[in-house]
């Protein structure tokens, strides 16, 4: 964030028992700020109390030095892009974009100027007099953002804003929206559920789980060191904390040897392709070795995941082949090695 | 032809104890309207429909029905949307008591209006100290009326479009910037256009048909308050083939409507 003046800061208290969210965010002008999380962790319901349309229970959120909290959302420097955009149905493209300028005041020619150049600015030039019905996901969620920006917000608010495309328009229109977000200099929050959405997106995470922060920093960061299973899950690591000592953490009753060396409480991260399984004791005897449970086999892209269970719950990654030599059978026996140097260890 | 024969072979016959009744449903709703187009003196219905009086009672039916029309748009769109979108102590009772003159009998509905807006009325004694107006025995009246008969039917209609429209709309509306009373204007009222429309349509008809409440308190007085019911219902005492005749402007009015709205409910079948 050094450089960044800090633009937003917000702490959002909403109460819907026995839901409590509970969040504080902070956010750079020109920063982009992702909103990560599973289903239900309160993510939209963090966005739309900044953007006044859930009333807090308590907190603040503050805008460039001005309270917002007290405001209407109709009086709120904000521009959101809804899920499904929420374009206006009975009006053409132009008009939707249109909208917002017409409400702050501005005359109807004036308006339509200021449409008509977000329009070309988001590259729909000559779909002005579409209605939303005809336009297709990827040209929806652009005359949505071309709306959004038309009332010169302070904060961009984005709701999962490429979970309704499909997958080729998603990777078109995910380089396009990371461009515009670019080019914005006020403060952006966006939610997501999808991993590579927020890291290729936003410059900061903040991932929320069951209504509260568990974890923020940058992409690279929350990739490197997950602090909880789900974010552990979502970069695809085997997570685990434990007691370290010295090149050591101890897991429960496992005992990881690790290439750093921490002390305290810690987490020992590593990839499941760092996993090595066996069907016998393997000579040579690295340094991390257990013996655990199949307990099932997925595709996983090109290669297959195995889940493994036993004194510490484990994913691996082997190629097809090695798949058949093993004969992966839910319940039998296998042995499973991680070398200390593909292990990574920080403090907790 | 495949697609109805296997249509038929999954759902096997259609058992008698429904088909009976349903016929004899369908007779007693078709039979009257029939017996209406038999027993028409078609030979002398074009000189029967320009009779002064015919012309003069359609006349003041489709203006009445059409003003009482536009004072409920006015008056109940709002309340409809009152008891849709906002959280009014008392709501429950609001509705209820809305919906009251819907089944209330109509004569009844006529004896409460002479009794509020009558020339010795709650209301009506001040209208007339203050402002010299009468509405009991007036056009006026009958407008009056056939809208207290006939609001239930459009607020009820709107607030139903209100509750089903999706309000996260209104919501995307006002992080532009807009206010209560644009976001209903612009966005609101657009986009529940088709249920204002079916609600007006069916109020239109309700008022066009409205008897009871009419002759209550505006009285039965041809060119000013005798609407067409009105006049079907004197005309079946001295001249039957007048009647009839009316009987049949109202029934072709009433298909007329029917045939504008078929896509909106009969056809949604």
């Amino acid at each position: 964030m050094g450089g960044f003046r800090v633009s937003l800061r917000a702490h959002l208290v909403v109460e819907r028992p026995p839901f409590r969210l509970d969040v504080e965010l902070d956010v750079a002008a020109g920063e982009v700020v992702a909103l990560l999380g599973p289903n239900g962790a309160g993510k939209t319901t963090a966005l739309r109390g900044l953007a006044g349309l859930t009333p807090l229970a308590g907190g603040t959120v503050e805008l460039e030095g001005v309270e917002l909290h007290r405001l209407p959302p109709e009086r709120r420097p904000i521009g959101v892009v809804f899920q499904d955009y929420l374009l206006f149905p009975h009006m053409s493209a132009l008009d939707n974009v249109a909208f917002g300028p017409r409400c702050q005041g501005a005359g109807r020619a004036a308006a339509r100027r200021i449409a008509a150049d977000l329009l070309d600015r988001v590259g729909l030039t000559g779909f002005s007099g579409v209605r939303p019905g005809r336009l297709s996901g990827g040209q929806a969620q652009r005359v949505a953002l071309a709306r959004a920006l038309a009332v010169r917000p302070r904060l961009l608010l984005l709701d999962e804003p490429l979970a309704a495309l499909d997958a080729h328009t998603r990777l078109e229109i995910r380089a396009e929206l990371r461009r515009h977000l670019a080019g914005f200099d006020g403060a952006t929050v966006l939610v997501t559920h999808d991993p590579l959405d927020a890291m290729v997106l936003a410059d900061r995470l903040v991932v929320i789980e069951n209504g509260g922060v568990v974890q923020s920093g940058t992409p690279g960061e929350i990739a490197r060191h997950p602090r909880t299973d789900y974010v552990a899950r979502l970069v695809g690591l085997n997570l685990y904390r434990g007691e370290a000592g010295g090149d050591q953490v101890v897991v429960g009753d496992v005992r990881f040897s690790t290439a750093e060396r921490v002390t305290g409480p810690a987490f020992v991260a590593f990839p499941p392709s760092a996993v090595a399984l066996y069907r016998t004791r393997p000579d040579g005897s690295p340094r991390n070795l257990w013996k655990l449970h199949i307990d099932g086999v997925e595709r996983h892209g090109d290669h297959i995941r195995v889940h493994l269970r036993g004194p510490l719950p484990l994913a691996a990654d082997v190629t097809p082949a090695a798949a058949t030599d093993l004969d992966l059978i839910p319940g039998q026996e296998i042995w499973a090695a991680v070398k200390a140097t593909e292990t990574h260890a920080y403090p907790a | 032809m495949t697609v109805r024969a296997r249509t038929r072979a999954v759902t096997g016959r259609t058992p008698w104890p429904l088909v009976v009744p349903a016929l004899a449903g369908l007779a007693f709703l078709v039979l009257p309207l029939a017996g209406l187009l038999v027993r028409a003196p078609w030979s002398t219905l074009p000189r029967q429909l320009a009779e002064p009086q015919v012309l003069e009672a359609l006349r003041l039916s489709l203006v009445t029905a059409t003003i009482a029309t536009a004072v409920c748009l006015l008056l109940g769109v709002p309340l409809a949307w009152l008891l849709a979108r906002t959280a009014l102590p008392g709501r429950r009772l609001l509705r209820a008591l809305v919906t009251v003159p819907l089944v209330l009998p109509p004569v009844v509905g006529g004896v409460a209006l002479l009794l509020v807006l009558g020339r010795r009325g709650l209301a009506g004694q001040w209208l007339y100290d203050t402002f010299g107006v009468s509405l009991p025995f007036t056009t006026a009246g009958v407008v009056v009326a056939e809208a207290f008969v006939a609001m239930p039917f459009l607020v009820i209609a709107v607030e139903g479009a209100l509750r089903g429209s999706d309000q996260r709309y209104e919501e995307a509306a006002a992080t532009l910037g807009a206010s209560r009373w644009t976001v209903f204007r612009r966005v609101t009222l657009p986009m529940v256009a088709p249920g204002v429309l079916a609600g007006a349509v069916l109020c239109w008809a309700r008022a066009l048909g409205e008897f009871g409440a009419t002759i209550t308190f505006a009285g039965n007085f041809p060119g000013r308050t005798q609407t067409m019911p009105l006049a079907v219902y004197l005309a079946l005492e001295t001249e039957p083939d007048a009647a009839i005749v009316l009987s049949l402007v109202l029934l072709a009015v009433s298909v007329i409507v029917l045939a504008g709205l078929r896509d909106r409910w009969v056809g949604s079948a």
